[in-house]
């Protein structure tokens, strides 16, 4: 087959760049024409990424690598270029769907913000950088990608910068996500000088990594590993660094939901997959990988049990997923966790847009003043019904699908693995029933007027929920017992062989979670969503705990003691530093310029007897040394 | 020999006589003035040293003639400048006159 189509992939990520700089030249004036030629612009990389996943589809499509000569330093060469393979074909189709369809969203969402061209700016800018760190076909002009949407997330984090808790978010978000990325690049410098030919492309690192060749030494390895997995951990909010996630629900919703739910906190889960070469290489990392993301699953997911920001919840939701993806990776099965991040980006993705509908119905974000909202807004409920559904693992939503294929390659790991993930489950299940029945069941205990006045949102942003709700139904059914297409598609070319796909399919996994999600769901129906339940019923019950997991484990204070205050400290002292010492002795150097200065004018008064004077004193010295010299 | 040294000796006391003048006077007629004592001390000692110098010659007191010259033509344009400066400011007190600070 020819390839045609994947030869202009490099064009998927214009589109949406040239709208950037369309629109950041044209200015604020553009207004609402901006936004459409943003969202026009994500319309032909959408399509784009379709045709190259279509012609990928076949049975042996050939990977393709484009590259370009970036910079010559000595005899440095650096290359930027760009890779298409059946793994990239599927991240374009996704990322390049979820940008359409919020640009689409907010088409409405945002219409009455006076910066809504900047917004769209903004989201054009995430788009275009998100697509090359997806094209890219090294690691440089990865990390180039990467703090490129780092940088949009931190400017849309921060979009109402008005708002100071906005401003304090996404400062946290881009110190926080700066210590993983801090670890990538050392990751890259050591394979840059380790690496033959200081190659950073991804065939060399298979290359590398699969020939068992002694070019780097198992602790090297791991190290490397580690590091990188180090970056994945800040981007993908994994434990640790989860802490900036939540905080970054205070951008607008459409942008929790393109960057903070599917595309961009996907990446650290993309970055360790398509390096996977180097995980395998190393089975203490991937160990690590798994360990961390189990703990990230159950930790989050717990927190989400107790917050009361619908957001918040998700976010945590978010977390709690990306650990699962995590865990998949760890299990040394990327297929499943790829399948994960393709479904968890449809079903989060509706989410969110979904909240988004409610909160621009409701104009609040506390699920304690919602309620019954259901009857007001049948096609956002009905649409998080599905997304809540598939999110917590009930057949045949994709969500279940893909959870199963995770818990498959847990149990593989590890049978205490397998156990925490079905835990997580429940959890899920649990706090997806609470957010639904919370704010679309029972009576409004919000204001009657509010209630009143919550009406279904227009069509730009109804339409995305549907088209996500359809889909959150559709893809699960690419990898299915009967239906093993996906893990060897992905696998494909170049990417591995047997070791990509995931062990099979075990009763014991399909009984275990699809029991662990109906009794979380059951649990969450009996205590909030039956009539004459309280909203606080946990919390009378177990009060202790429910104020633990509201205060997310106290993780934000015990950084706050840990290391922001410390820091604080420490700056403030260097401040303190800077200012006398630094500071001072470069006050000192003009002090003394400007005092000798004014000696001088003082000295030369224009008074010739005073010269004079001076001049008799200097003669007079000269000769008492002269002559005295003689005595000496 | 010991007619130099008197000669020396009282060159050197007009010389400093001179010299406190200048530095000390308020006037500039004085400092004028004082300023030709000082080089009358200076052409004492050219005269003194051609009389009783080693190499002893004409040259000096030839020399101390053209000082002379000098010292007067300086002197003319000293009290030129003097009597324009008078003119403008109506003063010959030197502490008034610190135009070269500008």
């Amino acid at each position: 087959m020819d390839i045609v189509f994947s030869q202009v992939a490099w064009l998927a990520p214009l589109f949406p760049l040239t709208a950037f700089a369309v629109l950041t030249a044209m200015g604020r004036g553009l207004g609402k024409a901006g936004a459409i030629v943003a969202t026009a612009a994500s319309l032909l990389s959408f399509v784009l990424a379709l045709l190259i996943a279509a012609e990928r589809l076949g049975d042996s499509a050939e990977d393709y690598t484009g590259r370009i000569e970036w910079l010559r330093a000595g005899g440095v060469v650096l290359h930027a270029g760009y890779e298409v393979t059946n793994l990239t074909a599927l991240m374009l189709v996704i990322v390049t769907l979820v940008a359409l369809l919020v640009n689409v969203y907010s088409l409405s969402y945002m219409k009455d913000d006076e910066r809504i061209s900047v917004f769209f700016a903004y989201v054009a800018l995430f788009t275009a950088s998100m697509l090359g760190l997806v094209l890219a076909d090294n690691l440089l002009t990865l990390y180039v990608c990467w703090e490129l949407v780092g940088v949009c997330s931190f400017l849309l984090i921060g979009f109402w910068f008005r708002k100071p808790e906005a401003r304090a978010a996404a400062k946290k978000a881009f110190v926080v996500t700066r210590i993983g990325d801090l670890g990538l690049l050392i990751a890259i410098l050591l394979l840059y000088w380790n690496m033959p030919n200081h190659a950073l492309d991804y065939t060399s690192l298979y290359n590398v990594f699969h020939s068992q060749s002694e070019a780097l030494s198992d602790s090297l390895t791991t190290l490397i590993a580690l590091l990188i997995f180090l970056g994945a951990v800040g981007k993908s909010g994994q434990f640790p660094l989860h802490v900036w996630l939540p905080d970054a629900m205070e951008g607008p919703t459409p942008i929790s939901a393109l960057i903070h739910a599917a595309t961009m906190v996907a990446a650290g889960v993309y970055l360790v997959a398509r390096t996977f070469d180097v995980f395998e290489a190393s089975p203490n990392a991937l160990t690590v990988v798994a360990l961390v993301g189990a703990f990230t699953a159950i930790f989050a997911a717990a927190i989400g049990l107790a917050q009361n920001d619908i957001k918040r919840v998700l976010a945590y939701s978010t977390v709690s997923q990306l650990g699962y993806m995590m865990l998949a990776l760890g299990s040394g099965a990327a297929a499943a966790a790829m399948f994960h991040l393709f479904t968890h980006a449809f079903f989060k993705a509706l989410l969110f847009l979904a909240a988004g509908s409610v909160i621009h119905a409701v104009h609040t974000q506390d699920i304690r003043e919602m309620g019954g909202l259901g009857r007001r807004m049948k096609l956002t409920a009905w649409t998080f019904g599905i997304g809540a559904l598939a999110l917590s693992g009930v057949p045949p939503l994709s969500g279940f699908w893909s959870k199963d294929a995770v818990l498959a390659a847990a149990l593989e790991k590890s049978p205490w693995l397998f156990a925490v993930a079905v835990v997580t489950a429940l959890f899920t299940a649990l706090y997806m029933a609470r957010l639904f029945f919370l704010v679309f069941t029972g009576s409004s205990r919000g204001e009657a007027v509010v209630y009143v006045h919550a009406k279904e949102s227009p069509a730009a942003m109804t339409v995305p929920l549907v088209i996500l709700a359809v889909l959150t139904v559709a893809a699960g059914f690419v990898w299915t017992p009967w239906n093993e297409w996906l893990p060897g598609w992905l696998a494909g070319s170049g990417a591995g062989e047997e070791e990509a796909g995931a062990g099979g399919w075990n009763g014991v996994v399909v009984a275990a979670s699809v029991a662990a999600s109906l009794l979380g769901l059951l649990l969450g129906w009996l205590v909030y969503g039956r009539k004459g339940a309280a909203v606080s019923a946990a919390a009378a019950k177990a009060p202790g705990l429910v104020r633990i997991l509201e205060r997310k484990f106290y993780i934000d204070e015990l950084y706050d003691i840990a290391f922001v205050r410390p820091l604080a400290v420490l700056g403030r002292a260097l401040h303190v530093f800077d200012e006398v010492v630094v500071d001072g002795a470069v006050r000192l150097v003009g002090r003394s310029v400007q005092a000798a200065g004014k000696l001088n004018t003082r000295l030369l008064s224009g008074q010739l007897q005073t010269y004079g004077l001076a001049a008799l004193a200097g003669a007079v010295i000269l000769i008492v040394a002269i002559a005295g010299r003689r005595f000496w | 020999m010991t007619m130099l040294g008197s000669y020396l000796t009282l060159a050197a006391v007009l010389f400093c006589l001179g010299l406190y003048g200048v530095l000390t006077k308020r006037n500039a007629i004085i400092v004028l003035l004082s300023i030709e004592l000082m080089l009358s001390a200076v052409n004492l000692n050219l005269v003194a040293f051609a009389k009783y110098g080693i190499n002893a010659s004409l040259r000096g007191q030839v020399f101390s003639l053209f000082t002379m010259t000098v010292a007067a033509a300086e002197a003319a344009v000293g009290i030129a400048v003097l009597i324009s400066l008078y003119r403008r400011r109506a003063t010959v007190n030197v502490d008034e006159f610190n135009e070269l600070r500008r």
